[in-house]
């Protein structure tokens, strides 16, 4: 970490950390590759572009709320810069024993064979705690967000972890909403070479509702959970029917 | 957040967005006055958030003013069951008065968020007045999408093609390209997730027409619009629902007997799932957030509680930013001070962990402990009684 941006702030220290305000002065003074986002979320949208238009590589965005239309624009502005952005609302990425961006609890993660990527941030650590707990470490840990438009997306993670020659396996975690998992389902039977193992939250979810999540919602029948999964299985992915078994469904496949 | 009809309409009006000349009355006298002030035959529409109102008897014909009045007193008062509505129906408070149009044709017209391509589609068919979900099933070729660009909006030449498939022509042509321009500028200026007009409508008379009108707003930006949260009617959303958003906890409430607390909404879909699993029904979704307070967390527990149907809790929490003793203690402080006697089954795991479970153990309070997070789902659905 080489410092933070607050507006109006800059020229001061925070916690012996030097405060700049704007991006661009960070990436000029200590060459900041990657930015990480907790502005609240009437001005998130612009934290994001700010970070992409000072050429950060990397920028990962926290947080929850952010209006649609802010990051439709947002998300305009990404797709014309050579910037990848993951989130919002998510809990970041983090590579055991190498690096953490985001709010993780770092201490429940080992470095080890599995890939997981997730909607879902409190899931990723349940699936996280699950593999720990049974001796089996994680690649890379990429939480995408439980937004309707967000940066990174299972397929761009999916074609990560399929040419990462550490990940030898991968667990991913959808939720109902939108068709996210319907794409993933299309490119794993294309393309990956590995085996993955899937969770689709909110099986009990009532149509027409938003489930805490702003993407999470069953809308015009559809986006269920039973759809999801009837792609996923169809793609060759192994379906875990319970939450409180991911753990133990990764560590079959690895053994397989 | 969802509106009425009729307040809908109030801000298509603002937009330039044509409506019939209408207005909300909440009593069978002011539908004979608003009836009179129009002039002619009128239409008498229940104003509820939920659609399929026309064959629940919600929307009537009236000729007169003296008829008006006496459809406005079947109306205002009535519950209406829909297939929209909860089993029980909604109570209907308000009708919207409006002069009847002489319909030509029906039309659809909508504008919302295409997930995949991450900007707005504008969709129009010149199939109106059913379900556009039944279009879709079986006349596909009838809707066509017109994909806003990101940042330039919606441009006149994708409103003429708009307009062209809807089959407007000669006069009806301008003022319909003109009103897709209209709702598609309300939509943006007010942050709508959906602005639907089923039917838009031709009149013999040579107008295009809203002849409904449905609002849905991003609940993200309410912040930044308080005319519209003004708009608010908490008595179309359930008790509980609305006692929890004065805390900015999300919650839902549903059928079952286990209640739920859960951080972070994936875990808390999950936790509802689980609970299924093992057998019984949860009760509600509620995920109090990352950084919830020991205030929300007594809050949160007092409103889950609340629920008659309730007969047991599951706690099911990762903590990551929520540490697990601050949980514990709004857990402990909610159970004394609400003095509940619901078994409270407790699954926590994360951030200062042994901590929080020691404080638990230590309050003399009667709460089982789980050590993950399926022998928790078995232990709280014995508990609610039995698999349902």
């Amino acid at each position: 970490m080489v410092g933070g941006v607050t507006p109006g702030k800059g020229g001061t220290v925070h916690e012996g950390f030097p405060v700049w305000n704007t991006v661009e002065e960070a990436v000029r003074q200590e060459r900041a590759d990657c930015a990480l986002i907790f502005v609240p979320p009437a001005a998130a949208a612009d934290a994001i572009m700010e970070a992409v238009a000072a050429g950060v590589p990397l920028v990962v965005c926290i947080t929850e709320g952010i209006p649609v239309a802010d990051m439709v624009r947002a998300k305009h502005a990404i797709a014309a810069s050579g910037s990848r952005l993951i989130g919002p609302n998510c809990p970041g990425v983090i590579t055991p024993g190498e690096a953490k961006i985001g709010i993780m609890p770092g201490h429940i993660h080992r470095p080890g064979p599995v890939g997981v990527v997730s909607r879902s941030g409190t899931l990723t650590y349940e699936v996280v705690g699950q593999l720990t707990a049974r001796g089996i470490g994680q690649s890379s840990c990429v939480g995408i967000g439980g937004d309707p438009v967000h940066g990174t997306s299972f397929v761009d993670v999916l074609r990560l972890f399929n040419q990462d020659e550490a990940t030898r396996a991968i667990m991913m975690i959808g939720e109902i909403g939108g068709s996210a998992e319907e794409e993933a389902a299309a490119f794993i039977k294309a393309h990956v070479r590995k085996p993955v193992v899937v969770f689709i939250c909110g099986q009990t979810a009532p149509p027409g509702r938003r489930m805490g999540h702003a993407g999470a919602i069953i809308s015009g029948g559809k986006g269920t959970a039973a759809e999801k999964m009837q792609a996923l299985q169809a793609a060759g992915a192994t379906l875990v029917p319970s939450p409180a078994d991911m753990g133990a469904t990764v560590a079959r496949v690895l053994a397989a | 957040m969802k509106v009425h009809e009729y307040q809908a309409k109030a801000l298509f009006r603002e937009f330039g967005v044509s409506v019939p000349k209408g207005e909300v009355a909440d009593r069978p006298a002011a539908c004979r006055a608003v009836a009179e002030r129009i002039g002619g035959r009128v239409v008498v529409k229940a104003q509820v958030h939920a659609g399929g109102r026309g064959k629940a008897g919600g929307i009537k014909l009236a000729d007169t003013p003296v008829e008006a009045e006496k459809v406005g007193s079947q109306i205002l008062g009535m519950r209406l069951r829909t297939p929209q509505t909860p089993p029980g129906g909604i109570l209907v408070r308000k009708v919207l008065v409006e002069e009847a149009s002489a319909v030509e044709r029906e039309l659809y017209l909508s504008i919302t968020l295409d997930r995949v391509r991450s900007t707005h589609v504008v969709m129009a068919s010149p199939a109106g007045g059913m379900e556009i979900e039944e279009v879709a099933a079986r006349h596909p070729e009838k809707i066509l999408r017109e994909w806003a660009h990101p940042a330039l909006g919606l441009a006149d030449f994708q409103a003429r093609r708009l307009a062209f498939a809807l089959e407007l022509t000669g006069e009806r042509f301008k003022p319909g390209a003109a009103l897709i321009k209209a709702l598609f500028a309300l939509y943006l200026a007010k942050d709508c997730s959906l602005a639907e007009i089923n039917p838009l409508v031709t009149t013999t008379d040579g107008r295009v027409l809203a002849l409904d009108a449905k609002l849905d707003f991003d609940d993200n930006a309410l912040a930044r619009h308080p005319e519209l949260t003004a708009l608010r009617d908490t008595d179309e959303e359930d008790p509980l629902d609305v006692e929890a958003s004065k805390y900015g906890l999300n919650y839902i409430k549903l059928d079952g007997n286990v209640g739920c607390m859960v951080n972070g909404a994936g875990l808390a879909m999950a936790t509802m799932d689980i609970v299924k699993l093992a057998g019984g029904e949860p009760a509600n979704f509620l995920d109090v957030g990352g950084g919830a307070s020991p205030e929300q967390i007594e809050n949160a527990f007092r409103i889950l509680s609340s629920d008659a149907r309730v007969k047991a809790v599951f706690i099911n929490v990762f903590g990551g930013i929520l540490r697990c003793d601050r949980l514990a203690e709004g857990v402990i402080a909610a159970v004394r001070k609400l003095g509940l006697r619901l078994p409270v089954v407790v699954r926590m795991e994360g951030t200062n962990v042994e901590q929080g479970k020691r404080m638990l153990a230590e309050s003399g309070l009667n709460f089982t402990t789980a050590d993950d997070m399926g022998h928790g789902a078995r232990q709280v659905v014995a508990l609610a009684g039995g698999r349902t």
